[in-house]
């Protein structure tokens, strides 16, 4: 039986829901042109959850429902960037949304489902609330990706989303049964991550238990689009509505981040030595794929898709050095490369009109002569995801590498500090693109006017400044998730 | 404000480029008059370095420094020797020189040129006082920033090629010093230079982290085999552009040596000083001759360029070889001046000729030697100034170009005679490909009738041009406050060099 305490930690969560239902119920009683009410009631929303995380944030670590959910710093620090996020698509995909006749219910509240089942993922305590806190994320997106149902792409995307996700789901879960099984082997069988901690001293299949690791590790590299589980992300990056795709991009990679932490770390921990190497593999592969294969991309989306794969890998050097430190330093990368890819994709966004599509790396030619700010804002964004300094995206660089430094894993920064230099170039080629070239015949690239999204925005790109001129309370924060 | 001094300068022009950015394309002559002000306060307020700064002293003065990364120890640390006063100074003053020499020059977004140049200005300033290596590595890739916008926005035709190789190439070396610079902080769990200089490493180690910082540093500087870089970008950069690139920019390779090579890895720097000097004697040597068969007059002084300064890494080496193998201390100390005197003088040096380049170039818009000629006839007073830069180019006494080759030939000597006479090679060919330039630009009859349509220079170019021409001579007829300046923190890092760390 729930106790109220119970209740009182879930409270963010449990709050999200009635809101979400209740935006539901009240998009069904909407006029249509009251409908963009909406976009101001659950950006609301998602503040008053921010709010409720920080305020209601306990001293020290506590479970609830008998160890299904951990309400930690790590959790609190991947909800709050999870919702930040979350707000920032809102105000940037809201002109989008009214261009394409897509601003209805559904979009917000599929959103706020989809950071519920972040929000479960990242506290998960169980196994069974990482596969329930993953499925409701991956649902809600895999039908945010064909929100634009009547077009061909996105509904492509969308199908190949959902069953490549399925077959990675099935992966994790077969995994999940084996580990339980081998729990189940010399000791009480047990889906609690506590308790799996320390499995490899007792099971009397450590056989079983390796495979386990092994599926499970397909699934969590799936969910963070490292190679080679990364088919997926450049069509669904190209096809899903951009805003979507934004928040695949940003919010979604902080879940994955957590589900790795929870089940490597607090579920898998004493296996470190095996799925170091197996991380670093991944590592060394995204790096690689995602650098040399977005060199060659001439649409946008799809090389940002191919970035992301790199930011994975560096991401997974952080998890590899399996430490404290290295946590934390992966941590700082999904948060910084959180904020790079909504600022990258919140200048598409802002680029985007009726009719037009800003997803060509050449639709951003002579952007400096059109609309000098956007341009800088991209600058920032384009010389951050780089990670040249003074930028945001340079210090969580020099954090992973640092970690995998610290790990004894000299070769695999020497790895990672190569392929930076290789994703230079197809940085540096947008950033020609829109200071170097001059404006297309007859372009008509032109800014939104919509004037919160142009404050948020230059907000947020300013804060790849801020961040990269100072760094250090961030750190902390994170250091601090990990008991540093 | 004299607590802060080295803070105001960085931060001076960095915020000043605020402003002038926000004046707007609108109103272009506000932007320039901003800039203008802003570059004029910031070598005002560098000119208190001269007072605040106590030559005699020596050491690390005008310190400041904050905890920046509480959790990793890194510090907001600056402080400056008379090296960096010395750079800091020239760099303030190149600063104005190229603001006021782009004034109507650059019509297409002035705003933001000027408002670069002035960013670029913040942040050479900050990587010549930065002590913590971590903020020396952050602003040290920071300046690719604004020369990467400089070179490809107002460049020429093949900008984007030049600043994207310029971009990628230097971005290459420095990635390894940033490996190289964690592998350290392992061991000292600090990034402060002081600490890291007083580490105990073991030869490979020294070997290793040798290499990375060689390899950053050596591309900026740029020695020979990774000088490939520098042509393309001075050629396809705007006047502005290749006066900082020539005259700032490629010293922050040397001074980077200094703080990082010498005090930190002094045995394998020792050990691999042969290494360097055969590299500084192909560049003096046969860069020198590469230059003399350029086509570009850009080109010719890029090369020429990189000829001088392989003057500066081998006066640093050779201090290297006359520590360790004679004992020589006081020619040591004599090479390394003339290094550092040399670093100096070619700022000014290179910087002048750029813009004598730029301002033919801004008449004809061509930089071959061939559509020139007689170009003394219509423009005497330009003629003039022309030959005073070319003739401390290649190194006439009385000229500062003169006094450092000079300082760092007579150390090779006692080196190693045979050292000295490769590099005095560079009196004959630097003197070939300098005059033969004059004489193929200023001599001579017109024949090519854009060069009769010439004018001769404005009352602003004429400033720029007699701000250099100062410079240059003074540095030439006494250099003593100059090497005074500088003396006891050479002496030091002299010094430092006899140190073994093993």
């Amino acid at each position: 039986m729930p106790t109220l305490n119970d209740i009182l930690i879930m409270l963010p969560e449990f709050y999200l829901v009635a809101a979400a239902c209740l935006l539901l119920l009240l998009d069904a009683f909407m006029k249509p042109e009251q409908r963009p009410v909406l976009h101001w009631l659950s950006i609301a929303v998602l503040l008053v959850a921010i709010y409720l995380l920080v305020m209601g944030q306990p001293p020290q670590a506590v479970t609830a429902f008998g160890g299904m959910f951990v309400r930690d710093v790590t959790a609190e620090i991947l909800k709050v960037f999870a919702l930040l996020t979350t707000v920032l698509v809102f105000v940037y995909a809201r002109p989008y949304l009214i261009d394409r006749k897509l601003l209805s219910g559904e979009f917000y509240t599929l959103m706020i489902f989809a950071v519920i089942g972040i929000m479960l993922l990242v506290s998960a305590g169980n196994l069974l609330t990482v596969y329930l806190g993953l499925e409701l994320l991956s649902l809600s997106s895999y039908a945010l990706v064909a929100l634009n149902r009547d077009a061909k792409l996105p509904s492509e995307a969308a199908i190949k989303y959902f069953v490549l996700g399925a077959l990675a789901s099935g992966m994790l879960l077969y995994g999940m049964s084996m580990v339980y099984g081998a729990s189940g082997m010399g000791g009480t069988p047990s889906l609690d991550l506590a308790q799996l901690h320390n499995v490899m001293s007792y099971t009397t299949a450590p056989k079983l238990l390796l495979f386990g690791l092994i599926f499970m590790i397909v699934g969590i590299g799936f969910k963070l689009g490292a190679a080679p589980f990364h088919m997926w992300i450049p069509d669904v990056y190209q096809g899903a509505p951009t805003p979507v795709t934004t928040f695949i991009a940003s919010g979604s990679k902080l879940a994955a981040f957590g589900m790795a932490f929870r089940l490597l770390d607090s579920g898998m921990g004493d296996l470190s030595h095996h799925w170091q190497l197996m991380l670093a593999v991944l590592a060394v592969l995204s790096l690689a794929i995602g650098n040399l294969v977005a060199i060659v991309q001439t649409n946008l989306k799809r090389m940002l898709a191919y970035s992301t794969i790199s930011h994975m890998g560096y991401l997974l050097l952080g998890l590899a050095a399996a430490g404290p430190e290295g946590y934390a330093a992966a941590m700082f990368y999904a948060i910084c490369y959180a904020l790079m890819g909504v600022a990258a994709f919140g200048v598409m966004l802002a680029l985007t009109r009726a009719g037009f599509e800003c997803e060509e790396i050449s639709d951003l030619k002579g952007l400096n002569q059109k609309s000098p700010w956007m341009a800088f804002l991209m600058l920032l964004a384009m010389f951050s995801l780089a990670g040249v300094p003074p930028l945001f995206g340079f210090w969580a660089k020099v954090l992973v590498l640092e970690a995998a430094i610290h790990a004894n894993m000299l070769w695999l920064a020497i790895v990672g500090i190569v392929f930076a230099i290789i994703g230079l170039y197809y940085y540096l080629h947008v950033i020609k693109v829109m200071y170097f070239d001059k404006p297309a015949e007859g372009s008509e690239l032109q800014a939104k006017p919509d004037a919160s999204l142009r404050v948020v925005l230059s907000l947020n790109a300013l804060s790849l400044l801020a961040l990269g001129l100072y760094w250090g309370p961030l750190l902390g924060w994170c250091r601090s998730a990990f008991g540093l | 404000m004299f607590n802060h001094l080295l803070s105001l300068l960085i931060w001076l022009p960095v915020a000043g480029a605020i402003p002038a950015l926000l004046a707007g394309s609108t109103r272009p002559n506000l932007a320039r008059w901003l800039s203008l002000l802003v570059a004029v306060l910031t070598f005002a307020v560098s000119l208190f370095l001269l007072v605040q700064y106590r030559p005699d002293a020596g050491g690390m003065q005008l310190t400041e420094s904050y905890l920046w990364i509480a959790s990793w120890g890194v510090h907001y640390s600056l402080a400056a020797d008379g090296i960096s006063v010395a750079l800091i100074l020239m760099t303030t003053f190149v600063g104005i020189l190229v603001i006021a020499g782009a004034w109507e020059v650059i019509q297409d977004k002035p705003h933001q040129y000027m408002a670069a140049m002035l960013m670029l200005e913040g942040l050479l300033i900050g990587v010549f006082c930065a002590t913590d290596a971590l903020l020396f590595y952050a602003l040290f890739e920071a300046i690719l920033i604004p020369m990467f916008i400089l070179i490809g926005i107002w460049g020429g035709p093949r900008r984007v090629y030049a600043t994207l190789k310029f971009f990628i190439y230097t971005f290459f070396g420095s990635v390894f010093m940033l490996i190289a610079l964690l592998y350290l902080y392992q061991k000292a769990h600090t990034f402060d230079l002081a600490t890291l200089a007083a580490l105990p490493l073991t030869l490979q180690e020294q070997t290793w982290v040798f290499f990375a910082f060689l390899i950053a540093f050596a591309i900026k500087v740029p020695m020979v085999p990774v000088h490939t870089w520098l042509p393309d970008a001075h050629v396809e950069a705007p006047t502005g552009g290749s006066v900082v690139l020539a005259a700032v920019m490629l010293k922050v390779g040397t001074y980077g040596m200094l703080r990082f090579i010498l005090p930190i890895v002094p045995d394998a720097g020792a050990h691999y000083a042969w290494l360097i000097i055969v590299l500084s004697l192909i560049a003096i040597v046969y860069i020198g001759y590469v230059a003399l068969v350029q086509e570009d007059m850009k080109k010719l002084v890029a090369y020429s360029s990189v000829a001088h300064m392989g003057f500066v890494t081998l006066g640093i080496f050779i201090a290297f070889l006359l520590v360790r193998e004679s004992g020589n201390t006081d020619m040591a100390l004599l090479g390394m001046q003339g290094a550092m005197v040399q670093m100096i003088s070619h700022g000014f040096v290179s910087g002048a000729m750029f813009t004598c380049i730029g301002v033919m170039y801004d008449r004809m818009h061509t930089r071959q030697i061939k559509d020139y000629g007689g170009v003394i006839n219509v423009m005497p007073w330009f003629g003039f100034f022309y030959v005073l830069f070319a003739m401390a180019n290649c190194g006439l006494p009385g000229t500062s170009g003169f006094v450092g080759e000079f300082m760092v030939i007579l150390a090779s000597f006692a080196a190693n005679p045979w050292i000295a006479l490769f590099a005095a090679f560079t009196l004959i060919i630097g003197a070939a490909y300098t005059l033969w330039l004059v004489k193929r630009v200023l001599w001579g009859d017109i024949t090519n009738p854009h060069v009769a349509e010439m004018k001769e220079i404005n009352g602003r170019e004429t400033f720029v041009l007699v701000s250099f021409a100062a410079a240059v001579l003074a540095l030439g007829i006494w250099p003593q406050p100059l090497v005074h300046l500088m003396d006891s923190s050479v002496s030091q890092l002299v010094q430092q060099l006899a140190i073994h760390k093993i």
